[in-house]
């Protein structure tokens, strides 16, 4: 028999049936649902039938030089954007954190790219670097300026295609990194400074013992979100190469999932399912390495 | 190492920008610290304490004025060069260091020929420990300690480096009543075993006058008293220091002198030799008054609080500043608690008169 649960617990599950009804309705049955249509081969999303169960979707899209390419660019932008990304922003927030003038006025210039739309961003970037027969863009100018030859960075090389992607992801996490970082430097007590000085502590030495293990849960929080942010990389794409990212060799796993359901070669929601559950795992896979690496650097 | 302050001021900008000016947080200090003593700057909050710790530490560098170290003038010397151990008041212990790392954090900031082993550095930061009767602790963490046990590592690591001066920012401020007592008598003992000038802050002056070779009084960026505490205690120069000195507080009355002789409202209570007719502030020590049925100063009698050793006679008075006129008398004398007035005489030297604009210490001759 079971426990009559008390009024207060009821109460408590009272409030939080709200939250549990939309969770469940739009964020746990969705998932389960994706995980399901995952292993239904063939699945047509019109008629909701399907040939039968199996791992072929998996086995498919684990052949698909397309998917192969995504996960290449995917894990390309990972590793390179977050680490510089959040360096970069470190070094800003403690410039930031070490100047009074101009300070407020720098901090709102640096917050500016995240109020402004991803898309209009991009926009200004393909201006910036795409060479057409009438211009060869401003980042062009400059590099012959140097002395150097055009590149076409958006329909040219491979190399130059990523640059600009690193490029473009960097610029747009990077407020949100330094409106993090500028506040958790600021609420280290100054007094912990004060007591470094007075040993005769080199400034590199208090940045490295005393400010970073300070600061290195919110360093911490930024290195995780900004995997997680990473991976699921698209819109950012989009707005610089297009919609035919197959085509540009420049596809992320997100982008060729949403390919798969309503791109050119769409209808396929079965291999769509099974890309993202891939990438569901990849970033899992990542989200606990972290965890396991943060147990031994991050002080709380 | 002696200290020596010369005329050391320290001025702030005003944070209000709409008011123009500055604020004098250290107003034209000049005192001398003899070597290996034990100093209390004592002054209620607000008063410039700190800010002095502070320049001397280094930290903050004064307006004008200088500092001296024994015979060097370490005015512009960064911190680490003047040999200065610092205690905060809330530790700053780093909170991710083991208070073995912690207590050999300075130790490995040393450079060139001073530069030590890792053997070494652990005998050094071994010894402080215990030294401050910690190295039971070694491999904690801060977090992990009371606040009584953080407060010896962070004296460990100001000491650890074996520094010239000592200095503490209100050292006993963040620990409770007991405790307070026993670190109290703690420091007292780690300064009497290194032999370190030591100076601490504090806004406790039973804090201060208990275990201070020398106190010195401050207000308002102003230093108002420098010596021995029990003779600060005695002979206050002003009605400041009298008033703030001292637990239960002095008492206080308005008062004038008429032919060498001290009148409270119409009672003449004191001969005062040699000092001129005018008003005066009159303060009495609560020790100071005798329990006398012929005496001469009378008081409503409030209530009388028994607390062993020692009566405490709670009574008023119209021309009292305080609200009640506390009297401490030994328990052996009695008192009819029936009666509405008690009397009381007065002892010559636990009585002191200011002057009443300048609030100066006005001295007499006492029988």
């Amino acid at each position: 028999m079971m426990k009559k649960l008390s009024n207060s617990s009821l109460k408590g599950w009272l409030y939080l049936l709200p939250a549990i009804l939309f969770l469940g309705a739009f964020m746990v049955y969705p998932l389960i649902d994706v995980f399901i249509y995952s292993f239904e081969e063939g699945y047509n999303s019109a008629s909701q039938t399907y040939f039968g169960v199996g791992t072929y979707n998996y086995s498919y899209v684990l052949h698909d030089p397309y998917f192969l390419q995504a996960v290449k660019n995917t894990f390309l932008l990972v590793i390179i954007t977050v680490p510089l990304s959040t360096i970069i922003a470190l070094l800003i927030s403690v410039g930031l954190n070490s100047i009074t003038a101009l300070r407020n006025f720098l901090q709102t210039v640096y917050f500016l790219p995240y109020v402004t739309n991803t898309l209009a961003v991009g926009l200004v970037f393909m201006i910036l670097f795409k060479k057409t027969a009438y211009s060869d863009g401003f980042i062009n100018l400059i590099i012959m300026w140097f002395g150097g030859g055009a590149i076409d960075f958006i329909d040219g090389p491979y190399w130059a295609k990523m640059f600009v992607l690193c490029f473009y992801t960097i610029w747009v996490v990077m407020p949100f990194k330094i409106l993090i970082l500028t506040t958790a430097l600021a609420s280290v007590n100054q007094d912990y400074y004060n007591a470094a000085k007075v040993d005769g502590t080199s400034k590199f030495r208090i940045f490295r013992k005393i400010t970073l293990p300070m600061i290195s849960p919110m360093i911490f929080y930024l290195v995780i979100t900004g995997f997680i942010g990473a991976f699921k990389a698209y819109s950012d794409v989009v707005a610089i190469f297009g919609t035919d990212l197959n085509a540009a060799e420049m596809n992320t796993i997100v982008g060729y999932v949403y390919d798969m359901l309503y791109g050119d070669s769409g209808g396929y929601p079965s291999y769509a399912s099974a890309a993202a559950i891939i990438l569901f795992a990849i970033i899992l896979t990542i989200t606990c390495i972290n965890l396991l690496i943060s147990k031994k650097n991050v002080h709380y | 190492m002696k200290v020596v302050l010369q005329n050391l001021t320290k001025k702030f900008p005003n944070r209000d920008k709409k008011i123009k000016g500055e604020v004098i947080a250290v107003n034209d200090f000049t005192f001398e610290i003899p070597d290996g003593k034990l100093i209390g700057l004592l002054g209620p909050s607000g008063c410039g304490k700190s800010t002095t710790l502070n320049l001397i530490s280094g930290l903050q560098k004064p307006t004008s004025g200088q500092i001296f170290f024994g015979d060097d003038d370490v005015t512009n010397l960064p911190p680490e060069n003047r040999g200065v151990g610092l205690v905060f008041q809330n530790y700053a212990l780093y909170p991710h260091l083991t208070v073995r790392k912690n207590i050999t954090f300075p130790l490995e900031n040393l450079k060139g020929k001073d530069k030590l082993t890792k053997e070494e550095m652990n005998q050094k930061a071994l010894e402080a420990a215990k030294l401050v009767q910690i190295d039971e602790l070694m491999e904690r963490k801060p977090s992990e300690l009371s606040g009584g046990q953080q407060q010896r590592v962070a004296i460990a690591r100001a000491l650890v480096k074996m520094p010239r001066v000592l200095l503490l920012d209100e050292p006993l401020s963040n620990l409770d009543a007991r405790l307070r007592l026993q670190t109290r008598e703690e420091i007292r003992r780690i300064q009497k075993e290194t032999q370190i000038t030591t100076i601490f802050v504090t806004h406790d002056q039973e804090e201060a006058m208990s275990i201070s070779d020398m106190i010195v009084v401050m207000k308002d960026g102003v230093m108002h008293q420098m010596g021995k505490p029990q003779e600060v205690y005695d002979n206050p120069i002003n009605l400041f220091v009298a008033t703030f000195l001292g637990t239960p507080p002095i008492n206080v009355f308005d008062g004038y002198v008429k032919n060498s002789t001290l009148y409270i409202g119409e009672e003449a209570v004191l001969a005062v030799e040699g000092v001129k007719d005018q008003d005066v502030y009159v303060g009495v020590r609560p020790e100071g008054f005798i329990l006398d049925e012929n005496g001469p100063f009378s008081c409503d009698l409030s209530r009388v609080e028994i607390m062993g050793r020692d009566i405490s006679v709670v009574s008023t008075h119209a021309l009292s500043h305080n609200p009640t006129v506390r009297s401490i008398i030994s328990a052996e004398n009695h008192i009819n608690v029936g009666s509405e007035k008690v009397r009381f005489a007065l002892k010559p030297y636990k009585t002191l008169i200011f002057n009443k604009e300048t609030e100066e210490r006005i001295y007499f001759e006492a029988d």
